[in-house]
């Protein structure tokens, strides 16, 4: 298959993704756009017979990483990028009072490391050494943060306190 | 006696990534443990609900910004094939003819023609991907016009003086390095006063070294100039018809003429 071919292949998979990391469609069909422009200057560096599902999520990520970092984000309306900003405990205890049972509300109530690592791995059913390829994070971490990101939705979506993020969940 | 059961094994039973061996013993410890098997029947249940909730992004057309670029490429794919086995077709018969009449001069697609054919493509493509852009058409940009022409002569090894089609009614937005065949290539964006752009791509990979004339290819809607001039390749790309990128092409080439 012709490498452009392999890129365009991957382009509904990496809206899902995006969409669910994100939870709104207009912001995560631009960072597909961002992924596919990088992805398509850096075709050459990408190595033939590597995985480019896992080349292309890698892209995407840290676009997204640096989207976050972008001072721009200190501008949006206050919702929950912001309350992940309060001291521990400020954000979560409103969140426990509102009871958001609601998965979309749930999954963006969680930090987004750990976001895009549970997305990968339940979504893309990744192999947890493919999520770690592709984060360019340590396989540990990559378990630490699923076991983490998965024990807060849990509560989030039982409407339970969250624990602090400090706390190790057994 | 086997191991302790940890939290990654709870985990990859979750995601059905456990070792086989290890199965055994993580069942055994839900059955004495049954707050964390209703945990972890939790987490399944979370996987589900995600598919559920998000597969269905994977059956919604992709949307315009990026269909765009999609369909010039389907289109592209196709014409590819077909000029591929043309190519192939010309090669056979050629080869055939050689064969058959070996001292008749019969002129015989080689290699430098295969390279040339190239040429065309990679820049449609390439004009169809980035001219729809409206965020960033360019990495560099005509205000930085010295930055632009210094760096792309310097990733091509060959200098490299954007033709100035002012005259033509188009002004230089910028340009952008790209991954050609075997190394870098630039592409050099311009708009006129309506927004309709026109892209010259550039490489330097023409090995086989060989000069040709004027050359036209349609790709869908993409009209594409081009032409070899010893190491370099240039190809003028646009939605025009063959008269009006032939006038623009003539003036390209009459520019580019001193510099080599």
């Amino acid at each position: 298959m012709h490498d452009s071919e392999r890129l365009i292949a991957c382009l509904p998979r990496l809206r899902r993704y995006a969409r669910a990391l994100l939870g709104g469609r207009a912001g995560a069909d631009d960072l597909v756009q961002d992924t596919v422009e990088r992805g398509w200057d850096k075709l050459a560096s990408w190595r033939r017979g590597g995985d480019m599902r896992a080349w292309l999520f890698g892209i995407m990520h840290n676009l997204h990483v640096d989207q976050q970092r972008r001072p721009a984000l200190a501008t949006e309306p206050l919702d929950e990028e912001w309350s992940q900003a309060l001291p521990d405990g400020a954000g979560d205890a409103a969140a426990g009072r509102l009871a958001l049972r609601d998965m979309d509300s749930a999954l963006r109530r969680l930090p987004p490391e750990q976001r895009a690592v549970l997305l990968l791995v339940a979504l893309e059913e990744m192999r947890y050494d493919e999520v770690a390829a592709a984060l360019d994070i340590p396989l540990g971490t990559v378990m630490s943060r699923l076991s983490r990101g998965r024990e807060r939705l849990r509560l989030l979506m039982e409407g339970q306190p969250l624990p602090s993020p400090l706390k190790v969940i057994k | 006696m086997s191991a302790p059961v940890t939290e990654a094994e709870l985990q990859a039973w979750v995601d059905g990534q456990l070792a086989p061996s290890r199965r055994a013993a993580v069942d055994g410890y839900l059955e004495l443990h049954p707050a964390e098997a209703a945990r972890l029947h939790a987490y399944r249940e979370h996987n589900i609900a995600l598919r559920a909730r998000y597969n269905p992004v994977l059956d919604e057309p992709v949307p315009a910004a990026l269909t765009q670029v999609r369909h010039r490429l389907s289109a592209r794919w196709r014409a590819q094939s077909l000029r591929a086995a043309a190519m192939l077709a010309l090669t056979l018969a050629g080869g055939a003819a050689g064969w058959l009449a070996r001292d008749a001069a019969t002129p015989t697609p080689d290699a430098a023609d295969l390279q040339a054919a190239a040429l065309p493509r990679s820049a449609a493509l390439a004009h169809a991907v980035y001219t729809p852009e409206v965020r960033h058409p360019v990495e560099v940009g005509a205000d930085q016009q010295a930055h632009l022409v210094a760096w792309l002569s310097k990733r091509l090894g060959a200098p490299l003086k954007p033709p100035q089609l002012q005259a033509q009614g188009y002004a230089l937005e910028g340009g952008r390095l790209l991954p050609g065949r075997s190394g870098p290539v630039a592409q050099l964006m311009y708009r006129d006063a309506g927004g309709a752009r026109l892209t010259l791509y550039v490489s330097t990979e023409q090995t086989h070294s060989r000069e040709t004339g004027f050359r036209f290819a349609q790709e869908g809607n993409v009209g594409v100039f081009y032409w070899i001039d010893g190491q370099f390749g240039y190809a003028l790309s646009a939605s025009l018809d063959k008269p009006a990128l032939a006038a623009l092409a003539n003036a390209v080439y009459a520019q580019l003429q001193p510099a080599s």
